[in-house]
């Protein structure tokens, strides 16, 4: 019965929101969020870009958040709670969340759901992505240039295709300079443990790396760089502060004119997931050219190495394919030949294998 | 190699100070399972005083204080209420990990020097030996020191015979006049103390900036290890040594591309453990023989 009743006053809610549109009340977005957004990384980069959603829709966008939210059932829980709370769109913001999305979505599909980032969708569940392999691109030609050692210590976090194109693009970059470098990658299995990602940086560093990239999200990696006196990068947020002798540069995700396109959509109605062959029709997957991704001034190399970092950004924003071919794997074979490409569309099908630089197996 | 091998002694300091304090709380008769909370709370202690303060020094020494603070809040329960040990220490854990994520909010995105090596003058020239025995920081030689102070008081003081009767036998140990209770309040704060101080080694040594959660776990690692060294302080090290040994090894292997997935290789840690366990524990006398007896066990007065 108090079931029944709970049901009953969020369908009452529901429709009392639907009725007041008409007299312009706010639309209310809510965002789950995967930790707390401290200052720096993933989660800090959605809750900027919230903050500027906010001040640029002012009193026409009422936002709300929920912060460490587990990865799994947890997460339908606070996604279902969000739609009944009368949220008209839902921005769920991390790989995990995207079958739980999926799952709500189907009960609730008056509510527009945008998932970041993932690939599964339904008629009111969008995907949103940032390009952050061209970021990877740029420090690949860096560290290729960079490197004494010929070695780079890269940590990964989970082995999804989005991680391994990552690492895929780190290696083009640096082989497009430096046909002598090799990528060594340490899983450590977690987006988030920071003793963890420090004791793998500091493995690299024994085995011999001297430039080290992450696809985790704490500055624990780029505080051992600094104490051993190597290089590195920082990912989603500029991580400066953390190692200042080390960062050479931090890819900077920007989610905010994402939210505010999409956003803006569905106060228009053309607000869309897309559907065909191409995943991205319909859908934004825009990058360093759109400044969704930017890069922190590049710091700590020599001034021929950051015109190199320069011309390379300048090239992926000219429209450069990363992925064009000949491109080889690990393995010696073929995986795109000269004069072909990848494709955005499908993109996570193409990526079960490493490019030729990195050393190892993709795990599972 | 040798790189890999201070790695190794780098990621098992603060198992080693958790277990250590465990162990005596444990030997005792208490089971304090929030191992994990009292770690956070002396990491965010520890580290917002070396922020402010400038001293890393004491910020160790308050983040060791936040711990035994922690354990009095647990021990007052336990003891005084004679609450469930169990339920209270998982408790503690949540309550630990959730004071630790609101305090240290402020903290979050500002970074401190690590902690200084302090290379022993003529021992850290040996070949080999001298880097990876001689040359750490405070807080990694004093993590040896106090695993032979509590061996040496365990097996040799009094006190510790006292100690070990309250948790083998607390009804006895109170008829011959002894305080059951008040030996029991000092081994759980000494646990706590000691946790707060392993805590303290992550922000301060390890990774040195706060992040909610950080322990990741390790607090559990500690209370496992105190069942894995059979409630023996030299063990409790090896253990910690073993422990950490597998994790950098499989991170080594990963960095050196074996062909055995990261997933597999990312258990292995407790993997090991758990065969070790089982291993123990098919020698019953071997595995129990220090086992308190009263472990887990209410103390009533008057029964």
């Amino acid at each position: 019965m108090k079931k029944f009743l709970a049901m009953l006053a969020g369908g009452v809610m529901t429709a009392t929101a639907g009725m007041t549109t008409a007299i312009a009340d706010p639309m209310k977005v809510g965002f789950v969020y995967l930790t707390n957004p401290g200052d720096h990384g993933w989660t800090y980069a959605h809750e900027v870009a919230r903050q500027e959603v906010e001040a640029h829709f002012g009193n026409k966008v009422v936002t709300s958040y929920v912060e460490n939210v587990p990865e799994g059932p947890d997460a339908e829980r606070v996604i279902r709670e969000l739609a009944r709370q009368g949220n008209e769109m839902i921005f769920t913001t991390s790989f995990g969340y995207m079958d739980p999305t999926l799952k709500v979505s189907k009960e609730f599909p008056n509510v527009k759901f945008d998932h970041l980032t993932g690939f599964k969708r339904s008629p009111n569940m969008a995907t949103g992505n940032i390009r952050f392999h061209e970021g990877r691109y740029v420090q690949g030609v860096v560290a290729g240039l960079m490197t004494k050692s010929n070695r780079i210590g890269y940590l990964g976090s989970f082995p999804t295709p989005e991680v391994v194109q990552g690492i895929n693009a780190f290696a083009i970059g640096m082989r497009s300079v430096n046909p002598d470098a090799e990528i060594s990658v340490i899983w450590v299995n977690s987006w988030y443990d920071p003793v963890k990602e420090a004791d793998a940086a500091r493995v690299h560093i024994a085995e011999g790396a001297d430039i080290l990239a992450q696809h985790t999200d704490s500055p624990a990696m780029l505080q051992a760089a600094e104490k051993a006196g190597i290089h590195g990068f920082g990912q989603s947020s500029d991580m400066k502060a953390f190692a200042p002798k080390a960062q050479l540069f931090s890819s900077v995700n920007d989610w905010a004119p994402y939210y505010k396109a999409q956003i803006q959509a569905a106060m228009d109605g053309t607000w869309s997931t897309g559907d065909g062959p191409d995943h991205w029709a319909g859908n934004t997957w825009l990058g360093l050219a759109d400044g969704y991704l930017l890069l922190t001034p590049m710091e700590n190399m020599p001034a021929d190495v950051k015109a190199a970092g320069e011309a390379a950004a300048a090239k992926v924003r000219g429209g450069y394919n990363i992925f064009s071919g000949p491109l080889m794997d690990n393995k010696g074979n073929e995986v795109i030949p000269a004069g072909g490409a990848f494709t955005d569309a499908d993109w996570w099908s193409n990526f079960g294998f490493y490019a030729e630089g990195v050393i190892g197996d993709i795990p599972g | 190699m040798e790189d890999l091998i201070l790695t190794v002694l780098l990621t098992s300091v603060p198992l080693i100070y958790a277990a250590t304090g465990e162990l005596i709380a444990e030997r005792s008769g208490v089971l304090n399972l929030g191992v994990e909370g009292m770690m956070l709370m002396g990491a965010v202690t520890a580290f917002g005083v070396s922020l402010s303060t400038g001293s890393l020094f004491l910020g160790a020494l308050a983040g060791a204080i936040a711990g035994a603070l922690t354990a009095g809040v647990f021990a007052i329960f336990v003891l005084g209420l004679a609450t469930n040990q169990v339920a209270t220490g998982l408790a503690l854990t949540i309550f630990g990990t959730g004071l630790s994520g609101l305090a240290g909010a402020p903290f979050v995105g500002k970074a401190i020097d690590g902690m200084p090596q302090i290379a022993i003058p003529i021992l850290s020239d040996l070949p080999f030996v001298g880097r990876i025995l001689f040359q750490h920081d405070m807080l990694a030689y004093l993590s040896v020191v106090i695993v032979a102070l509590v061996a040496y008081f365990l097996k040799r003081t009094r006190a510790g015979l006292v100690l070990r009767a309250v948790g083998d036998n607390h009804h006895s140990a109170h008829a011959l006049g002894y305080s059951v209770l008040g030996v029991r309040f000092g081994a759980v704060l000494f646990g706590g103390f000691m946790a707060g101080l392993g805590g303290a080694y992550l922000p301060l040594m390890l990774t040195p900036h706060w992040a909610e959660g950080m322990t990741s776990g390790r607090g559990w690692i500690a209370l496992a290890l105190v069942v894995f060294a059979s409630w023996m302080p030299w063990r409790v090290m090896v253990g910690a040594l073993i422990f950490g040994g597998i994790t950098i090894m499989q991170l080594a292997g990963q960095a050196r591309g074996w062909a055995i997935p990261s997933q597999f290789l990312s258990m292995l840690p407790y993997i090991a453990t758990i065969m070790v366990l089982v291993l123990i524990s098919r020698n019953k006398e071997f595995a129990l023989a220090n086992s308190p007896a009263c472990l887990g066990r209410i103390f009533h007065l008057g029964k």
